[in-house]
C-alpha cells in the first residue's frame, strides 16, 4: 500500500465520519442533559429528505440545510415533548422517531416526486461543492505535506468543516460556559439544578433543539454532500453507528471525534478493499461491509471498558419535594 | 406566641395562617410560625407531621392555598426556587442536591453564575468559599469531586451552597441523619457560628437531643398543625415528647429483666473479605442466648451492615466469607446454595434489614405483597401451584391491624407509607414469624417516636417469648434502652461487652472509637472530634 492510497482511503474516512460526527455531537448534548436519544437515525432520515427536496425545489444547496435543520428539529421537538414534557419513556419515543421518519420520507417522497421514495438527482448549487483551501494546489509538489494538505485537508464540503469545528466548540461550550454547566448538571442530578433555582424544562429542551440542529446538517450532508439526493433509508444505521461512538466516547467531545473516525476508517477499507486478499484467505466483501456494524455489538457490549452514561438519562424528572 | 430574641426587631420569617391540602390531605393547617432573626429554630414532629411541606412552601415547591409569608417583615410570594433564593433562603436537604462528578467549586457556582463564561465565576467562589471557611469553620477543599466527599463534607457544600448565595435564613432538614456523631458536633459549631453572625437558622429533626442542644426556640407539629412553639430553654424533651405525640411517650423501654436461655446463635471466628480485599470482618465471636437482645453499638461503617448481611445470608457479591454459625446447636453453611437468605430464614432467622427501602421492601409493589416477601413459599401461602393471594391478602389485613399500620390499605404501594409505617410493615412481616432469631438493623432509623415506641415494644415482646434478637443501631441511646447485653464494633473486630447497667457512654464512646478504656485511659484515648480520622470512618458507612 503507498502513501498515495493511504491518503485516499484517510480521505475518504474523513467524508464518511462527517455524519458519524455530526449525529454523535447531537447525541451527546441530548444525552449528557440527560435525555436519551435512540432517535439519531430518524431524525438524520428526515434531514436527509426535506434537504434533498428543497434544494431540489430550489436549487439552493444552503436553503436545503436550512430545511434539513428544520426537519430533524421538528421531530427533535416531539421527542422534546413526549419525553420532557410528558415524562414518556425516552428509548420508545426515540423509536417511535425512527419508524416516523423512515415511513413519512418514503410516502413524502413517493407523492411529491413519484420516484418509489427517492428525490430527484441534485445537481449544481444545488449540492454542497468541494472547497479547495488556499495554496491547495501550490502545495501539492510538496513531498508527504503536500498531499496530506491538498488531497486529505483541502476539498471537501463545507459541512465537513463545519464538522470538525464543533468538535472543538462543543468542548468549550461543555467545559467553559455557563450553558454547558448547567447542561452537564441537568444529567447527572437534574433535583441540583431545579434546587439552585434553574428550569429543568428549558434545559432539556435546549439540549433536544441543539441535537436536532445537529441532525439536520448531518442529514443534508448525507443527502446534498455525499450524495446527490434522498434515497430511501439512506441513513443505513449510521444514527445507531453513532450512538454507539458515543457510548464508545464516554459522552466526550474529543473522544467522539476519535471513535467516529474509526468508524469511518472502516466504512472507508471496506469501500477501497472489497474483498481483503491476506495472501491466506481472502476475508468477503460481506464481512467487510459488516465491520461498522461488528464494532458497534462489541462496543455496546462493553467490551471497551466501562461507560458510565450520565446519571439522570433516561429518567424523565419530577419534582420531589 | 413565646419566642426568644429581641422583641422591638422585625422577625427573619413570619408565617401567618399557612394551608395546604393535598386532595383531602390537610399536610399544613393554619400555620403560624415567629422566626426572630440571628436565632435557631427547631422544629419537631412526628413524620407525616407535615413539617417537609411547610418547608417546601418557604423554598417554593409548592405554593400555599392560603396564608401569607413575611421575609424580614415585608409579605412575598415565593413561587419558585429562584424567588426563596433571592429572598435570601437557602435550604439544605436530607438528601443532597449535589452533582456528584463535579467539583465542590462547580456545585457552589451552578445556578448562580456571575455571566455566560465560567472562569470569572469559579475565581469568584473560590475566594469565597476561602473566606467562609475560616470565617465559620467550613473546610472543604474546592477542587474535589464531590463523590470522593464524605457525607459531612458534601453537607458542608449543601451549606456552602446557600452562604454563596447569601442566603440569610437557612433550612436544614435531618440534618444530622446521615453523619457521625463527630461530623454532627462539628456542624453544630457550624450552625452556631453562623447564628452568631446573625443568620437565622431552621432545624427541621427528629432528634430531642439535637432540640435541646442547639436550639433557641422549638416549635412542635402534629398532624399538619403548630401545636406549640416555646423556648428551648423553658422546656424539655419529655414535654416536647409529648407534644408531638399528643400523649405521654415513654423515653425508657419498659422491660422486664431478661431470662436468658441456652444459645440461639454462636458465632466463632467470622471473617469476611469483600470484593475490593478489604477486610470488613476480623474474626467476630458473638453468642446469643433464647430470651436476650443483644445490642451492638458502633459508628457506622465499622462492620456492622456486612455482619447483619452475613448472618442474614445476603453478603455482597465477591465477598470471601470464613468461621463457623452455629443455630441452635447445629452448623449453618457460610458459603453456597444452603447460605441464602431464603435457606437463613427457613432456618428460622428473621432479618429487618438496616436499609428498609433498598433491602426490606419492594417500594412499588403493595403492602400486602410486602407483607408476605421472604415468606411466599411458606405452605400455607401456596394454593397448588398457585400462589394463595387471598390468604395473603388476609394474612397481611391482619398484620396491618396488629401493627396498626396507617393508612390501613393493604393495596397502597408500600412508597406510600410514611417512613414508620414502611418500617412497621418489615417488622410485621419477620416479627410475626416468630423467628428462634431476629436480626434487626437500625429498627427505627428515620422512624417517628410513636412508632419507634411500638417497634421496641415488639422487639421486647419477641424477647419475653423466648426468642434471641440481635439489635445493631448506630443510636446508643437505642442500644442503651433495649440490650441486655452491648458488644461495640470497630473496625471490623468486637471491641468489648457491656451490661447496660454498668455501661456509660463515656466507656461505650472511647470502644467505639477503638480504644478499650480498661487498657488506657480514657481522656488520652478520645480523639479530637473533628479529627479527619473520624470523618473518614463514618464516611465509608
Amino acid at each position: 500500500m503507498d502513501f498515495a492510497t493511504v491518503i485516499q482511503i484517510l480521505d475518504s474516512a474523513v467524508r464518511l465520519m462527517t455524519p458519524l460526527l455530526l449525529a454523535c455531537l447531537a447525541g451527546l448534548y441530548s444525552e449528557r442533559a440527560g435525555v436519551f436519544d435512540i432517535g439519531l437515525e430518524g431524525k438524520m432520515l428526515m434531514a436527509a429528505f426535506t434537504s434533498a427536496s428543497v434544494a431540489y425545489a430550489t436549487g439552493s444547496a444552503w436553503l436545503g440545510l436550512l430545511a434539513g435543520i428544520a426537519g430533524a428539529a421538528a421531530m427533535a421537538g416531539l421527542h422534546g415533548l413526549a419525553s420532557i414534557s410528558f415524562r414518556g419513556n425516552q428509548l420508545i419515543s426515540g423509536v417511535a422517531i425512527n419508524f416516523l421518519a423512515s415511513g413519512l420520507t418514503v410516502l413524502l417522497g413517493q407523492k411529491i416526486f413519484g420516484l418509489g421514495g427517492r428525490t430527484p438527482s441534485l445537481s449544481g448549487a444545488a449540492r454542497f461543492g468541494e472547497i479547495t483551501l488556499p495554496f491547495a494546489d501550490t502545495l501539492r509538489p510538496v513531498p508527504v505535506i503536500g498531499p496530506v494538505y491538498a488531497e486529505l485537508i483541502s476539498g471537501h464540503t463545507i459541512l465537513v468543516y463545519i464538522a470538525f469545528a464543533m468538535v472543538p466548540l462543543t468542548w468549550w461550550v461543555l467545559y467553559r460556559t455557563r450553558f454547558g454547566l448547567r447542561l452537564r448538571a441537568v444529567g447527572e442530578n437534574p433535583a441540583s439544578v431545579d434546587t439552585a433555582g434553574v428550569s429543568v424544562t428549558r434545559l432539556r429542551y435546549a439540549a433536544v433543539m441543539i441535537c436536532g440542529v445537529l441532525c439536520g446538517i448531518a442529514g443534508a450532508y448525507l443527502a446534498t454532500g455525499i450524495s446527490a439526493g434522498f434515497v430511501k433509508e439512506m441513513t443505513a444505521g449510521r444514527g445507531f453507528i453513532a450512538l454507539a461512538a458515543l457510548i464508545f466516547a464516554k459522552w466526550r467531545p474529543w473522544s467522539a471525534l476519535f471513535a467516529t473516525f474509526l468508524f469511518g476508517l472502516m466504512e472507508a477499507v471496506a469501500n477501497r478493499f472489497p474483498n481483503l486478499d491476506l495472501g491466506v484467505v481472502t476475508v468477503p466483501s460481506m464481512f467487510m461491509n459488516a465491520l461498522p456494524y461488528i464494532l458497534t455489538v462489541i462496543i455496546l457490549a462493553g467490551f471497551v471498558g466501562r461507560a458510565i452514561p450520565p446519571r439522570a438519562g433516561g429518567e424523565p424528572y419530577v419534582k420531589e419535594r | 406566641m413565646p419566642a426568644a430574641g429581641a422583641p422591638h426587631e422585625v422577625p427573619a420569617i413570619e408565617l401567618r395562617g399557612i394551608s395546604k391540602a393535598f386532595g383531602p390531605v390537610q399536610a399544613n393547617k393554619d400555620i403560624d410560625l415567629v422566626v426572630p432573626r440571628g436565632t435557631i429554630h427547631g422544629i419537631i414532629g412526628e413524620n407525616g407531621a407535615g413539617k417537609s411541606t411547610l418547608m417546601s412552601i418557604l423554598y417554593g415547591f409548592y405554593r400555599p392555598d392560603a396564608g401569607e409569608i413575611l421575609i424580614g417583615g415585608k409579605p412575598i410570594a415565593i413561587a419558585d426556587s429562584q424567588a426563596a433564593i433571592r429572598a435570601g433562603i437557602g435550604m439544605v436537604f436530607q438528601h443532597f442536591k449535589l452533582v456528584q462528578n463535579f467539583t465542590v467549586l462547580e456545585n457552589v457556582i451552578l445556578g448562580a453564575e456571575d455571566g455566560g463564561l465560567l472562569r470569572p465565576s469559579l475565581s469568584r467562589a473560590r475566594g469565597a468559599l476561602k473566606r467562609l471557611a475560616s470565617e465559620y469553620g467550613l473546610q472543604v477543599d474546592p477542587d474535589a469531586l464531590v463523590e470522593e466527599l464524605s457525607v459531612g463534607h458534601q453537607q458542608r457544600v449543601e451549606i456552602l451552597k446557600a452562604l454563596y448565595r447569601q442566603a440569610e435564613i437557612l433550612i436544614l432538614d435531618e440534618p444530622t441523619g446521615v453523619l457521625t456523631p463527630a461530623e454532627a458536633d462539628h456542624l453544630f459549631r457550624i450552625l452556631r457560628g453562623l447564628r452568631d453572625e446573625g443568620k437565622t437558622i431552621i432545624l427541621i429533626t427528629h432528634k430531642l437531643r439535637e432540640i435541646m442542644e442547639i436550639t433557641d426556640n422549638v416549635s412542635v407539629m402534629r398532624r399538619g398543625e403548630m401545636v406549640a412553639s416555646v423556648r428551648t430553654a423553658e422546656t424539655g424533651p419529655a414535654q416536647l415528647a409529648e407534644l408531638m405525640v399528643g400523649r405521654k411517650v415513654l423515653l425508657r423501654v419498659e422491660k422486664p429483666p431478661a431470662r436468658p436461655g441456652a444459645p440461639v446463635l454462636e458465632v466463632r471466628g467470622l471473617r469476611m473479605v469483600d470484593a475490593e480485599g478489604v477486610e470488613r470482618l476480623r474474626g467476630i465471636d458473638l453468642t446469643i442466648r433464647a430470651g436476650e437482645i443483644l445490642g451492638i453499638a458502633g459508628v457506622a461503617g465499622n462492620g456492622q451492615t456486612q455482619l447483619l448481611e452475613v448472618l442474614g445470608g445476603f453478603p455482597e457479591a465477591g465477598a470471601k466469607l470464613q468461621g463457623e454459625l452455629r443455630l441452635n446447636n447445629e452448623t449453618l453453611p457460610l458459603n453456597g446454595p444452603g447460605a441464602d437468605g431464603r435457606a437463613r430464614r427457613r432456618a428460622g432467622i428473621g432479618h429487618v434489614p438496616e436499609d428498609r427501602q433498598a433491602e426490606g421492601l419492594i417500594m412499588d409493589f403493595t403492602a400486602w405483597e410486602n407483607t408476605a416477601f421472604g415468606y411466599h413459599h411458606a405452605p400455607e401461602f401456596q394454593h397448588g401451584v398457585l400462589m394463595d393471594n387471598a390468604r395473603i391478602r388476609a394474612d397481611a389485613m391482619d398484620k396491618i391491624q396488629r401493627f396498626d399500620i396507617r393508612p390501613p390499605n393493604p393495596d397502597l404501594a408500600a412508597r406510600n407509607f410514611s417512613g414508620g409505617n414502611q418500617q412497621k410493615i418489615v417488622v410485621a412481616r419477620e416479627v410475626e414469624r416468630n423467628p428462634d432469631l431476629l436480626l434487626i438493623g437500625q429498627p427505627t432509623r428515620g422512624v417517628d417516636i410513636g412508632a419507634i415506641e411500638f417497634i421496641h415494644k415488639r422487639i421486647v415482646a419477641l424477647r419475653d417469648a423466648g426468642k434471641a434478637v440481635l439489635l445493631v443501631s448506630v443510636e446508643l441511646d437505642e442500644i442503651m434502652a433495649l440490650s441486655d447485653r452491648i458488644a461495640v464494633m470497630f473496625d471490623g473486630r468486637i471491641m468489648g461487652e457491656r451490661l447496660p447497667e454498668e455501661a456509660t457512654t463515656g466507656d461505650l464512646g472511647c470502644l467505639m472509637a477503638g480504644v478499650d478504656p480498661a487498657v488506657t485511659p480514657p481522656e488520652a484515648a478520645i480523639p479530637p472530634p473533628a479529627a479527619p480520622g473520624t470523618d473518614a470512618g463514618g464516611g465509608a458507612g
